[in-house]
């Protein structure tokens, strides 16, 4: 019989790293000077996180904390619009810039006992010292990222739509070397 | 590949997170029209090209995008130093460097 081709998904239940592009969120810019930062937070119903690489979550939002007065929210694509208003209501207490983004990166989940061997291969990051919780800005091959650490052997990449071509078959090439045993 | 500490993120992370952005603590001048063209030519041009410990100016442009300063060493490319934008410049005495 001649060896068959096709790929084999019951097998990627036991692959040491999966790789998938996530469903689309609701993502949004945030910039606020200090002074403005406690209504933002009321706003949207969270404490907004101070220190680079924090994580704040209620509910389904989650917002991450890029940079002293930079923020990346994620949440349900149902509430883009809702997002979008909290902010606009108290736009006139506190000045800031709520852009979203969600048409302009998409994300990959990378799963399993290997995933942060597949993401060092474009990642010069010591993912050793990135926490189950926290997430980071940083590259991939180049391209810049936003890497989320949710567990031990769960990664999520947001990456901007022209480069997902290139990440996501890096990130396949990176899979199949692994699962091969290369 | 340098490990770089940046002073926002309070962490050292890899050279290519960052980009480099000139020599650091040069200061525009506040009348412009004033200078004449020799001033002017060494404000935008002239630099001090050091051999040695060098104030540089760097962008954390792939993390929390952040411009800062650093004392490099130009010969060994060691890092002395990195410190907040806007930081008083710190004399090489204080890094244990002669000046
Ligand atoms: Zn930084």
């Amino acid at each position: 019989m001649m060896t068959s081709q096709t790929h084999d998904f019951a097998a990627d239940a036991g692959a040491r790293v999966r790789v998938e592009a996530l469903a689309p969120v609701a993502r949004f810019s945030l910039r606020v000077r200090q002074q403005g930062r406690a209504a933002l937070g009321r706003a949207l119903g969270l404490d907004l996180p101070e220190r680079v690489g924090e994580v704040a979550r209620a509910g389904e939002r989650a917002v991450l904390c890029l940079g002293p007065d930079e923020w990346l929210i994620h949440a349900p694509e149902a509430e883009t619009d809702a997002i979008a208003a909290a902010g606009a209501e108290v736009y006139a207490e506190a000045p800031h810039a709520l852009v979203e983004l969600s048409d302009r990166e998409v994300s990959f989940a990378i799963t399993g006992p290997a995933a942060a061997e597949l993401l060092s291969i474009g990642c010069p990051r010591d993912l050793g010292r990135l926490a189950p919780g926290r997430a980071v800005r940083t590259v991939f091959d180049s391209a810049q990222v936003v890497l989320w650490r949710d567990g031990a052997e769960a990664f999520r990449v947001d990456v901007w739509r022209s480069f997902a071509p290139h990440v996501g078959a890096l990130l396949d090439a990176g899979r199949a070397e692994i699962a091969a045993g290369l | 590949m340098l490990l770089i500490h940046c002073p926002y993120c309070d962490e050292t992370l890899p050279e290519a997170e960052f980009a480099y952005a000139g020599e650091a603590h040069i200061i525009r001048p506040a009348d412009p029209s004033t200078l004449t063209d020799e001033e002017w030519r060494d404000f935008l041009f002239i630099r001090s090209n050091a051999r040695g410990p060098h104030y540089e100016r760097w962008r954390h442009v792939h993390g929390c995008a952040r411009f800062f300063n650093a004392v490099r060493d130009t010969v060994s490319d060691r890092f002395l130093l990195t410190y907040k934008a806007g930081e008083k410049r710190p004399d090489l005495a204080s890094l244990g460097v002669a000046e």
